[in-house]
């Protein structure tokens, strides 16, 4: 059995819809030892950090998890560009609920637009990734998540000392931002969004003939305590 | 046997990075297949193609409508770039971004003409892909499972 090493220990919630890149990005993840999950619509990530759709704010478990375990993520790497939930209104929601807020949160996008980055940089984002995304990219995010890693070893109330506090313009510009729901530079997303859900719909019908597909969904689907148990033997 | 076969498949992909078929994204795949997972790189091409195909076929039936929502057909060139990007098919990837061009520029005869430009490169690279697939196949075939 090989040594657990600390990086073993690091989960990271990887969100994005297009298979292909969830499938690149869940391998580059393994590569470098974390444990993922993989979900392809923010939605299907707030659930998974126990949040609704709805709320904004939760300290209780949702009650759309009947079987509700506390899934600790480490670390979220987000595509921007999706249907729905943009990964910019998916930080958003992270970083404006007490319990996630500390969670680092990682952007992609295949587009390079200066606006898009220093907004996600400004409004919580600890990093901005260029798709496609590369093995040295990995690289940025062992300090993201040792920095998460050593707020949760002092127990401390949400209110950490280490952060730095916030520009309260910024405070406003977020309180305004969530409540109006998709404040997004992306038409792309807002337009396509029938097509996406339709081809998504359409992938996963495809996807049941194949065993490999199968795995995916599952993968994107499970709760934590099916991918614990591969937990133990990540290398 | 299987040196000779393994001699073809790497000069067919040293041949496709040669021609721009591929770039280095290619590469960062094939860097991250290893015994853990000696499938992930046959997975991922397969999805490409088959992704690829069908985002081809909207676009032809997007462009083929009376009144062209370019928008549509942007976001499912979108689609394609991203993917083709991801796998490293360089030279797909480049007439993706041609042919968001021309649906910004709303031209339906650029975008027809991309189009068929976009389906050529698409199979050609989808046929040389089915080919080092086959030959892995082949040469793993040649060595016992443990």
């Amino acid at each position: 059995m090989t040594l657990v090493g600390p990086e073993s220990r690091f989960h990271v919630l990887a969100v994005d819809d297009s298979l292909i890149d969830r499938k690149i990005i869940e391998m580059l993840l393994k590569n470098s030892s974390y444990k993922v999950t993989t979900v392809d619509s923010g939605s299907k990530a707030l659930e998974v950090l126990g949040l609704t759709d709805e709320s904004d704010d939760s300290s209780s478990p949702s009650s759309s998890c009947p079987d509700h375990q506390e899934i600790d993520v480490n670390l979220i790497i987000t595509d921007y560009c999706m249907p729905g939930m943009t990964g910019y209104d998916l930080l958003k929601r992270v970083k404006g609920s007490s319990s996630l807020k500390d969670i680092p949160v990682v952007i992609m996008s295949s587009e390079n637009v200066p606006v898009r980055i220093n907004r996600c940089l400004k409004d919580g984002a600890e990093e901005f990734f260029l798709k496609p995304v590369k093995l040295a990219d990995m690289k940025k995010l062992k300090s993201h998540l040792l920095k998460s890693k050593q707020q949760h070893v002092a127990p401390q109330p949400d209110q950490l000392p280490e952060k730095p506090p916030r520009n309260p313009e910024d405070e406003e510009a977020a309180a305004k931002a969530i409540p109006n729901g998709i404040v997004s530079d992306c038409s792309r997303c807002s337009t396509s969004s029938s097509n996406k859900r339709k081809a998504a719909t359409m992938e996963q019908q495809e996807g049941l003939s194949s065993p490999e597909r199968t795995k995916q969904r599952l993968s994107s689907t499970s709760s934590s305590s099916s991918s614990s148990n591969s937990l133990v033997v990540e290398t | 046997m299987a040196a000779a076969l393994t001699n073809q498949l790497h000069a067919l992909v040293n041949n496709m990075f040669a021609t721009g078929l591929l770039d280095e994204q290619f590469q960062q795949l094939q860097m991250l297949q290893d015994s853990s997972a000696p499938d992930f790189v046959s997975e991922v091409v397969t999805l490409f193609c088959d992704d690829g195909e069908r985002i081809i076929g909207e676009l032809a039936r997007q462009l083929d409508q009376p009144n062209v929502d370019f928008d549509r057909v942007d976001s499912f060139a979108h689609q394609l770039k991203g993917s083709s990007a991801s796998v490293g098919a360089q030279q797909v990837k480049n007439t993706c971004i041609q042919f968001r061009e021309f649906c910004q520029q709303r031209s339906r005869d650029g975008c027809l003409k991309t189009l068929d430009l976009v389906r050529t490169e698409f199979y050609d690279l989808r046929n040389k892909f089915q080919v080092m697939l086959q030959l892995e196949k082949q040469i793993q075939a040649c060595y016992p499972k443990h």
